[in-house]
């Protein structure tokens, strides 16, 4: 059985379809990319999974139980965990902080522990700030050393980019969804990062589902491609047969019908 | 074109700016005229700074011409500018400042001589005028004023123009001076607990206010301690900062067992006036720690903290005064208080899980309702059988500690008490702040959505926060209760609620000394909602100052007076950016890997 499965998904805004009808499912160990032109419904997607917004309809099951109805923190703490498009991170909170908070689910230490100081409260707090390095540490010495005690606003946006994929990364999840990891990087960044999304699968175990708009980097990680449109899956398959279907190409440059634009483009 | 830095820092500011000045001497005109007709002169004439040169009345438009002439001459400095060098059109500048403060009063003053606005202006009467013409005629008076304007004016614009090193000196002077003045209560009662009646009697005046043989004293010390101690703090300090952490640990913690230690010893020292003036600052910290917790580190602005007071207050009364018209099980203080803590975590509970779904504005207003909503049922008819109405509950007797009772009576052992659970409330307030749970209420505070899809169970965390802030405030009520003895209503109105969130933002928000700071200051020299501070005189104009003085900070340091580091960075964002990018510490991306 599938690690995720969605089924019959759907959600309106006021009257907008964001997503209609939506099948998609991952399984362990997966490199699955979604893409889709602007405005698709692909963070939408991410959202629901992560349960920021319900869906009208249909159910998501994540390891077998379904993940409607639940707060965005329970979804987390049943192994799901998420980075946003545009950047949000815990600006003037430490780099440490930052990942150090992101474990609160995996933690259970409360009030009796923090005031007389036990000896479970220590080693527990010894634990997250070592976990926290470690994930630091998997992006080279960009987000350690000096680093670790600076605010996360003085981080550059590609090392923004990294530190929210290891907030994510310390909340211990099965599945991670990455929203644009890539997004702002420069070439030679995004290879490496590309690099990195490898090895998150390889090295940590995680089944990983990414929004992307760096075709390269589609291409070079994904198992399979998911294309979405207006809210429904277009096209689905191994990057090279998704690449060359008409339809996906269509929604890309625009379509035929009804839209001055292709005229233009029609025009010899 | 652009500019490059070298280009830059050839450019001199222009000239004194003279649109900015003649505004502030509007400013000044509007104040000095505003001060006078809220009737700070005359209400604080009884009250003398230096006997018999200076009285608080006066001071209470003397500042004016000085400060304002002070802040209009202050540019701003631009990284890369240099600073225009100032000469004696600062001078000019300053005094016109001055001059328009005092072209406020003058005016002042000739329309109270021709026309009679008392009935929309209660302060407009011929008292006041005499006062301000120096019981001399309008002419007289009026000159008077208009020189001395003019001369604090320029004296305020001399600030910007004389050394450095000269102005900070006579700040210190002139502040020790009004400190030592202001503090009067407070240091003969000290002084008094050290048998050194004799200086008090040089210093003081017997009712009130400085000699003035005891004004140029503290004005010579003012000048000459600094010069022989100076320098040798600063070398000490420098020693420790560059101790190795261990060490620097250790001595950071000799320093805070000697202060407490001196803390414990204080009250044995000092007179009842000052025990009680202290116990009641106490109180309010306790209160102002609690709901640092709660608006500082998980950033839930609660308006109606003092519902969490009034319920450890009433709670202690019924449960420990024979009075008690309903149920009386006369327990002993310390017992109630656990019944206390807990009942108060409970309704912290029940108020916080509605409240707490909803964000900002929404919250603020619900809470402010909650407050009130409480202070009603205490003295509501339907539960006057429990709670005794308007009568409220009296003879609540105070602490049986063994060696004595702890009571309002005693106001040292009252102040003994409330240090105990300062400490109390100050260790929970640190641990919880490095904890799993403060990270959480951080983060709730910086993008609580985030945090909530990081894992963070925030109904939970938030929930908390209001029940760790209703425990503290507790403590407070139930101290208030044994002190005071009885118990009314109209303790808990809004302003409490209203006067505890000044403190914490006056003082810094999220920052445990800030707290203690903005207690210290607001309660101590201006006084609670009910409580006289160090100068009683002002109880009539205290909530103009408080309001005066709030929205100052928040205009000029936000941060408050003590700030925490993080809630800095919150508020000055772009400056701390630009600081770390002048410090090299911004990360500018791996441009050098790349070249
Ligand atoms: N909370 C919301 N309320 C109303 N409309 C929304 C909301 N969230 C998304 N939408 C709309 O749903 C559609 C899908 O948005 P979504 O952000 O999922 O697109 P996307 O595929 O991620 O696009 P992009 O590539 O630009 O990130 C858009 O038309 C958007 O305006
Ligand atoms: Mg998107």
């Amino acid at each position: 059985m599938s690690m995720l499965q969605i089924t019959d998904l759907s959600v309106t805004f006021g009257g907008l379809h964001a997503l209609k009808d939506l099948q998609f499912e991952v399984d362990e160990g997966e490199i699955v990319s979604v893409i889709g032109p602007n405005g698709a419904g692909k963070t939408t997607f991410f959202n629901m999974i992560s349960g920021m917004v319900t869906p009208t309809a249909g159910d998501i099951v994540f390891e077998g139980e379904s993940l409607l109805g639940l707060d965005p923190s329970q979804v987390t703490e049943r192994g799901i965990a998420r980075t946003f498009q545009n950047v949000r991170l815990f600006a003037n909170m430490t780099i440490l902080e930052n990942v150090m908070v992101a474990q609160h689910c995996r933690t259970d230490q409360r009030v009796f522990g923090a005031l007389f100081q036990t000896q479970a409260f220590k080693a527990e707090e010894d634990a997250i700030r070592k976990y926290g390095e470690e994930v630091l540490s998997f992006f080279g010495s960009r987000l350690v050393g000096y680093r670790l005690d600076q605010p996360a606003s003085v981080l550059s946006y590609a090392n923004r980019r990294r530190l929210e994929i290891a907030r994510a990364m310390a909340t211990r999840p099965r599945l991670l969804l990455l929203d644009e990891p890539v997004a702002g990087m420069n070439p030679r960044e995004s290879a490496e990062l590309t690099e990195l999304i490898g090895r998150l699968r390889s090295e940590w175990g995680f089944t990983i589902v990414m929004i992307e708009h760096d075709m390269s980097v589609v291409r070079d990680v994904s198992d399979r491609v998911v294309v979405l449109d207006h809210g429904e899956t277009i096209a689905q398959g191994p990057y090279s047969q998704v690449a060359n279907d008409p339809k996906v190409i269509e929604a890309y440059l625009g379509r035929p019908v009804g839209s001055e634009q292709t005229d233009e483009e029609v025009r010899p | 074109m652009t500019a490059t830095s070298e280009n830059l820092s050839m450019v001199e500011t222009p000239g004194v700016a003279w649109r900015k000045q003649i505004r502030f001497a509007l400013i000044g005109a509007l104040s000095s005229a505003f001060i006078a007709l809220a009737g700070m002169p005359v209400g604080l004439d009884g009250r003398s700074i230096i006997q018999p040169v200076l009285s608080m009345g006066f001071l209470s438009l003397l500042w004016v011409p000085f400060v304002l002439a002070t802040i209009a001459g202050s540019e701003v400095v631009l990284e890369g500018m240099t600073a225009r060098t100032r000469d004696s059109k600062d001078l000019l500048a300053g005094g016109i400042v001055g001059l328009g403060s005092a072209g406020g009063l003058v005016l002042l003053m000739v329309l109270i001589q021709n026309f009679n606005l008392r009935d929309p202006l209660v302060n407009w009467s011929p008292q006041l005028l005499n006062l301000l013409s120096f019981n001399r005629s309008l002419a007289v008076g009026g000159l008077l004023w208009v020189l001395l304007g003019l001369i604090l004016g320029v004296f305020g614009g001399a600030m910007h123009v004389l050394p450095k090193k000269l102005c900070s000196r006579i700040r210190t002077v002139v502040l020790s001076v009004f400190a030592v003045s202001v503090l009067e209560t407070f240091l003969t009662d000290l002084l008094e607990g050290f048998r050194l009646e004799v200086l008090t009697d040089f210093v003081y005046y017997k009712r009130g206010g400085l000699e003035v043989g005891g004004a140029l004293l503290v004005a010579a010390l003012a000048l000459l301690i600094p010069l022989l101690v100076g320098t040798r703090i600063r070398d000490v300090k420098k020693q420790v900062v560059d101790l190795p952490a261990e060490e620097r640990k250790r001595v950071n913690l000799i320093l805070l067992a000697v202060s407490a230690a001196l803390l414990l010893v204080l009250p044995f020292f000092l007179g009842k006036i000052a025990n009680e003036l202290l116990a009641n600052v106490g109180l309010f910290v306790l209160l102002a720690l609690g709901l640092n917790v709660v608006v500082g580190l998980a950033g839930i602005l609660d308006l109606g903290y003092v519902a969490f007071f009034a319920v450890g207050g009433y709670t202690t009364a019924v449960l420990t005064s024979p009075n008690s018209p309903g149920f009386s099980p006369e327990l002993p203080w310390p017992i109630a208080l656990i019944v206390v803590v807990v009942l108060t975590g409970i309704v912290g509970l029940f108020i916080g899980a509605p409240v707490i779904r909803m964000r900002g504005d929404y919250l603020a207003i619900v809470t402010l309702g909650f407050g009130e909503i409480i202070r009603l049922l205490f003295l509501s008819d339907w539960l006057s059988g429990w709670f005794g109405g308007a009568q409220g509950i009296t003879n609540i007797p105070g602490v049986d500690v063994g060696i004595g009772t702890v009571k309002g009576t005693d106001p040292r052992s009252v102040f003994l008490l409330v240090l105990v659970f300062c400490a109390i409330a100050i260790y929970v307030s640190w641990r919880l702040e490095n904890s799993r749970l403060g990270r959480a209420w951080m983060a709730i505070r910086e993008d609580e959505d985030v945090a909530e899809a990081m894992g963070v169970n925030t109904t939970n965390t938030k929930l908390m926060a209001f029940v760790v802030g209703a425990v503290l405030a507790s403590f407070s009520g139930a101290i208030f209760s044994a002190k005071v003895g009885s118990i009314f209503p109209t303790s808990f109105l809004m302003l409490v609620s209203i006067i505890i969130l000044v403190v914490v933002i006056v003082g810094g928000m999220g920052n445990i000394a800030g707290v203690i700071v903005g207690a210290l200051v607001l309660i101590g020299v201006l006084g609670g909602p009910k409580q006289p501070g160090l100068l009683q005189e002002f109880s009539q104009f205290k909530l103009l100052i408080y309001g005066a003085l709030l929205v100052w900070m928040m205009l000029k340091r936000p941060e408050g007076l003590v700030p925490n580091v993080r809630r800095t960075r919150e508020l000055h964002q772009d400056e701390f950016l630009q600081d770390a990018w002048l410090k090299g510490e911004i990360d500018t991306g791996d441009q050098e890997e790349l070249s």
